[in-house]
């Protein structure tokens, strides 16, 4: 048996779990996702401005706490910190541990940028089509920001085979992260589709930190113990592919078999059919069964042979956005905030500004939900508190979204009263980075696994 | 036949692909599910998100985790970064599923 604990569920997650995941209790593999669909094109923009830049800075930081808890408990990291510049973070850690005068062999796993190779493709037909749209990638070729192929588990499992202690990757899937190092221990086949699919569910399970330990958990979510100090996920995997989800001793949250299948269908889509460079996994096969206070033991499960496809994650930039709110109290705040709604879309005609998009929602009445069932009732509305009024636009022209900004502060002098909450004064402008799935033969493009011992 | 709101019954949670907002609704009790998979259909799913996924709905039956899990397409006024929503990826929506009442026996 193997434990494989998540530290990090994404970028700007707690900076203490993963030292938590290290020091309090036993661990032989420590993963953390840092890379969202968007952090990339962010990435991509940092180091355009510096060559040494485009990684997860925190990750570094990270290793610089517990690099000496890492050897000495001989816990091997992956992480797909390595963003967009996997090499300069992988310095970044050599570094670190010659600072500290320690010994490190870390490994890099690469290959995924595929941003120089764009029109290489189109130019032989490979068309990178939207996924959900169907639409050519040349549509929008000239506003590409980045473009990364989701490796799945093998190159990282290759890495661990040569030696490294500290695995840095750039886009690779989030479950590749745990499955990798099962494949490593178990020696699991690239054709043992039903193991591969039971690392993969394992690796889905922990992906998003503590999600699966009572974190963001609906069920009975006011007793779950001791949020502040939750414990993040650990997977207890064996050679034949059932598993345990669980954490340390001592900490917070829950691990029941809710808590779990809360998280199992987090960012579902068809349940037979969960798609990965390693496998096709079959979520109406996993067998749950609570094994003790927070275990939930994994069994049973089914995959079948992986795509020919690798998914690739393409950012472009996408127009500008900005949003705007203004804050109305009782009496009347439902009114008054409708009524600035209306007045704004007066005065934005009158300029003859044009968007794309312009919307409006009430925070307070009914933002979140949105639906009919949730407006408020004729005898709740004169009563509501406090209602805000936030209202967004999106457009191709930059200047109209910024003179779109401008209609805001006035609304507290000139509109309905009265106006609390404009805070800094005028909404920023933002440009919109969106993200554009595509899929690429696996014959197309190769991992690069790179070993880098640190040389003192 | 008595009329029960979701929430007695089952919890969720929702998170986005795109423009896609997928809802895991997963049944309190095994007993449960048979009651959710007669009454949660993918019509009334649709009905229920009137005005906010423009799209298909799309069901999708796990017996073993004694739930159901919804694909709400066109949901999130055009997803992840596009969307000028408060909840641009649907994150409430799982709650806002739990309001919907159905007959129970």
């Amino acid at each position: 048996m193997i434990r494989i604990a998540n530290g990090q569920g994404f970028w700007g997650d707690s900076l203490e779990a993963p030292v938590e995941q290290v020091r309090r209790g036993p661990l032989d593999y420590l993963t953390l996702d840092y890379l969202a669909e968007v952090t990339m094109s962010i990435l991509q923009k940092q180091r355009a401005r510096d060559p040494k830049l485009g990684y997860a800075r925190d990750f570094v930081d990270m290793i610089a706490r517990v690099l000496p808890d890492l050897k000495e408990r001989r816990i091997r990291v992956i992480a797909n910190a390595g963003g967009v510049n996997p090499k300069a973070c992988c310095e970044a850690v050599l570094e670190v541990a010659r600072r500290q005068g320690i010994t490190v062999r870390a490994a890099v796993v690469a290959g995924d940028d595929i941003m120089e190779r764009l029109d290489d493709f189109l130019s032989r037909g490979v068309e990178l089509k939207n996924m959900e749209t169907g639409e050519p990638l040349a549509a929008i070729r000239a506003q590409v920001r980045s473009a990364n192929v989701y490796f799945g588990a093998r190159p990282v499992a290759q890495a661990l085979e040569q030696g490294a202690e500290i695995v840095i990757t750039g886009r690779v899937t989030d479950t590749a992260l745990a499955l990798a190092p099962m494949i490593h221990e178990f020696g699991w086949k690239a054709d043992d589709w039903d193991r591969l699919a039971a690392g993969t569910i394992a690796g889905h399970t922990v992906e998003c930190g503590a999600q699966c330990t009572g974190g963001n958990c609906q069920v009975d979510w006011e007793t779950i113990p001791n949020l502040a100090d939750i414990g993040y996920p650990i997977i207890e995997a064996e050679p034949e592919g059932d598993f345990v989800i669980t954490k340390h001793a001592g900490t917070g949250g829950r691990v029941t078999v809710e808590s779990v299948k809360e998280q199992l269908l987090y960012e579902m889509g068809d349940p037979r059919e969960y798609i990965t460079p390693d496998c096709i996994a079959d979520f109406t096969t996993i067998h749950l069964a609570q094994a003790g206070p927070d275990r939930v033991r994994f069994s049973g499960i089914k995959g079948r042979l992986a795509t020919p496809f690798y998914k690739v994650s393409i950012s472009y930039s996408a127009g500008f956005k900005a949003i705007g709110s203004l804050v109305y109290a009782w009496p009347d705040a439902y009114k008054k905030a409708r009524a600035a709604e209306k007045i704004l879309r007066q005065r934005l005609d009158r300029l003859g500004l044009r968007f794309e998009s312009m919307r409006a929602e009430f925070l307070g009445a009914n933002a979140c939900h949105g639906i009919p069932a949730a407006e408020p009732t004729p005898e709740i509305e004169p009563h509501l508190p406090e209602v805000v009024l936030r209202f967004g636009v999106r457009g191709e022209n930059r200047a109209a979204v910024e003179r779109f900004t401008r209609e805001i502060p006035p609304l507290a002098l000139n509109g309905p009263p009265v106006v609390s909450g404009l805070g800094s004064g005028r909404p920023q402008v933002e440009e919109i980075v969106a993200y554009w799935p595509a899929l690429i033969a696996k014959t197309e493009v190769q991992p690069e696994v790179t070993l880098w011992p640190s040389d003192n | 036949m008595a009329k029960r709101q979701l929430i007695e019954l089952a919890h969720a949670r929702s998170g986005d692909k795109g423009d896609t907002s997928n809802i895991g609704l997963i049944a309190r009790k095994l007993e449960y599910y048979p009651i959710l998979v007669r009454e949660v259909t993918a019509e009334r799913v649709k009905e229920h998100f009137a005005g906010v996924c423009l799209g298909k709905v799309e069901r999708f039956e796990v017996p073993n985790l004694g739930a159901l899990n919804f694909l709400l397409h066109e949901a999130l006024d055009g997803g992840g970064t596009l969307a000028l929503k408060a909840d641009p990826q649907g994150k409430t929506y799982s709650t806002a599923l739990l309001r919907m009442e159905i007959e129970v026996d």
